[in-house]
């Protein structure tokens, strides 16, 4: 299967500050893709690239087979900014006439059906309609367009909790009716648990953990046991994180293979659980320089 | 993209072309009586033979409504720089929408360009029909204006076709602003203060360059010369008016009195050489002396002193625009404008692919 997003060595610089550093990752085309990371950790900065809005400070990114930015990258991808941002005087009609007009791919059936669906009324202007409904409208033309690539960047995050599953479901659908790749932001793992199938996490603008969800839940443990030291765990398992008290460590690890040492009590992780180890990874700088004292207490 | 850069701006231009209207209106109306007034006024003058009383007269009478409406015709255009240039890039960075735009099937070049067109086109034109209306309302106390002659700084930019350019250029400049600043209201404070140092530097520092002005000297008479003033210690100050004879509406860009070859003139300390220059003419005593007008109404000693000066060899010296100017200056204005509005909008575009937004 071919890529649909490649990043090599990507990076982007505001000023002095690095909002993305080193990223190289490989997104497989068919996938709902989870980008998720604390609030400026990058996110929005790598979805932007992605369609073309930035230009990279270093490295290289291709988007399904190209520059993304391009005329022919442009129709191929569809981007659905940060709070689903639409013209306050517009009608939801005229959204979709926008639609139809600057999209030579325009699918004007499905706008009509999902604002159906949806209940809007399409005399109705965006400014006066409610946040779930104005990211149901942006969502209407991000896919109506009929892109291969659809990036939303966190359309979820303003919503309250019922409009919330309704986007994501009314997403979900219409990624398995039209086959498309949807690369979506989000700082909260709860609304990725449900909808994503590999996961990204991005932490202070470096990219920490990317792979399919059900290979990452498999290969990463929790393993509480007697007090040990990491280092002396097997050579193919990776500590992710280590909590210790007076008798008793848990790691996270990540192993190659299953784990044999009747020592430990193996438990499984949740999405929830393995993005929260790999963010805590991103404090250690900070805590190691702490008194050795705070650990043992 | 047409469609939808009209529906965006189908707003703002019927507000715009209903205040033109309304002006045009206006101006229709109150036109009549000021046409018929003059076309009367003229017409009797000229059996009587003091047009210039008639003018003057006529011009106080409607001097208010004169200068408020070139005052509007001056303004349109900065109107326009500031609520159709400046807002047109910032209200979209304010609200997010130029990334819902700018994720369809379009580039932002293309998209921008046919904004810019769309709407430099439509404020080339609410300035030139702004001015049509103004210069064709103002048509007769343009002839009596002698004060703010037609060809003047004041007067010049508010008629004929180069408003046109002046409405396209503070557009364009609005929009540079706009994407360089990037916040509406700062963006209309930047666009206001730079299109109102342009427009005074161009009558103060290019206009009058673009050609070479006309050069002509005139005797001294009562309709030129402002003020004859004698000092106590016997000395001759004469002030010339900045009017050129014959020719009300040229633009005078300086205008002195020259002596004779040898006779020394020299400036009065604390004016200007329009203001006043002495004139080594004896007033003690002679057809300038205060002695020399006993009898008749006082012009006539003026008369016979201004007599003896042209004798003499004192003459007023202008360098001027004529009125005759009026077409090619207008259009050399309009091309230097509008090659100003393309240039700036040639940066937007570069500007908008380029910049981070």
């Amino acid at each position: 299967m071919t890529a649909v997003l490649q990043a090599q060595d990507l990076g982007k610089k505001y000023g002095r500050r690095w909002a993305l550093r080193d990223c190289t990752i490989e997104l497989p085309a068919g996938h709902v893709v989870g980008l998720v990371g604390p609030n400026g950790a990058g996110k929005t900065t790598l979805l932007k690239l992605a369609c073309g809005q930035l230009a990279p400070t270093s490295g290289r990114i291709t988007v399904l087979g190209g520059p993304p930015g391009g005329q022919a990258q442009l129709t191929r991808v569809g981007f659905v900014a940060q709070d689903t941002p639409t013209y306050t005087g517009l009608t939801v009609a005229e959204h979709l006439r926008l639609g139809a007009r600057l999209n030579p791919g325009w699918d004007a059936a499905l706008a009509r059906e999902r604002i159906e669906r949806i209940g809007l009324d399409p005399g109705r202007r965006a400014g006066r309609l409610s946040g779930g409904e104005r990211a149901q409208l942006a969502l209407t033309v991000g896919l109506a367009k009929r892109p291969e690539l659809l990036v939303l960047d966190e359309p979820v995050a303003a919503l309250d909790p019922l409009a919330r599953r309704e986007f994501l479901r009314g997403l979900m659908e219409a990624t398995a009716e039209h086959e498309l790749s949807v690369l979506l932001s989000s700082h909260l793992v709860s609304d990725l648990e449900r909808t994503c199938d590999y996961l990204i996490v991005l932490v202070d603008s470096q990219v920490r953990l990317a792979g399919e969800v059900d290979e990452l839940l498999a290969t990463h443990h929790r393993l509480t046991g007697p007090r040990r030291d990491p280092d002396r765990l097997p050579a193919d398992q990776h500590v992710v994180s280590a909590r210790h008290t007076d008798r008793q460590s848990t790691f996270i690890v990540r192993a190659g293979g299953p784990i044999l040492d009747p020592a430990w009590t193996v438990g499984r992780l949740t999405m929830e659980d393995l993005v929260l180890a790999y963010m805590e990874q991103a404090a250690p700088a900070a805590r190691r320089s702490r008194p050795a004292l705070a650990v043992v207490r | 993209m047409i469609w939808l850069a009209w529906r965006q701006f189908r707003a703002t231009a019927a507000l715009t072309a209903a205040a033109l209207g309304v002006l045009a209106a206006v101006l229709a109306v109150s036109r009549t009586a000021l046409v018929e007034q003059y076309a009367q006024g003229i017409a009797a003058c000229a059996q009587g033979g003091d047009c210039e009383r008639f003018l003057d007269r006529f011009f106080d009478e409607h001097q208010t409504p004169f200068l408020g409406v070139t005052a509007a015709a001056l303004v349109l255009p900065a109107l326009i720089g500031l609520f159709w240039g400046a807002p047109l890039i910032t209200r979209e960075l304010e609200a997010g929408t130029h990334l819902l735009v700018w994720s369809q099937s379009i580039t932002r070049t293309r998209w921008l360009a046919v904004k810019l067109a769309l709407l430099g086109g439509a404020a080339a034109m609410a300035g030139g029909l702004g001015s049509l209306a103004v210069s064709w309302w103002a048509a007769s106390l343009d002839r009596a204006a002698v004060d703010f002659p037609l060809m003047g700084p004041l007067v010049f930019g508010g008629r004929g076709v180069a408003p046109i350019g002046y409405a396209a250029f503070a557009f364009a400049l609005g929009v540079t602003a706009g994407m360089l600043v990037r916040r509406p209201q700062p963006a209309m404070a930047v666009t206001l203060v730079l299109f109102t140092s342009v427009q005074i530097a161009m009558p103060l520092l290019v206009r009058p360059h673009l050609l070479p002005p006309s050069r002509a000297t005139f005797e001294l008479s009562p309709g030129n010369v402002d003020q004859l003033l004698r000092g106590h210690d016997g000395a001759l100050a004469v002030a010339v008016d900045t009017r050129v004879p014959g020719d009300p509406g040229a633009w005078t860009l300086s205008s002195r009195i020259t002596g004779p070859p040898g006779a020394g003139v020299l400036g009065v300390p604390g004016l200007a050489p329009e203001d006043g220059t002495h004139v080594p003419v004896a007033a003690a005593s002679g057809p300038c002396s205060l002695q020399a007008q006993p009898d008749g109404p006082p012009e006539r000693s003026r008369d016979t002193c201004l007599d003896e000066l042209n004798r003499l060899g004192y003459r007023q010296d202008v360098t001027y625009h004529p009125s005759s100017r009026f077409w090619p200056l207008q259009w050399y204005e309009t091309g230097i404008y509008t090659a100003l509005a393309l240039g700036l909008m040639g940066l937007c575009l570069w500007l908008v692919r380029r910049r981070q937004f």
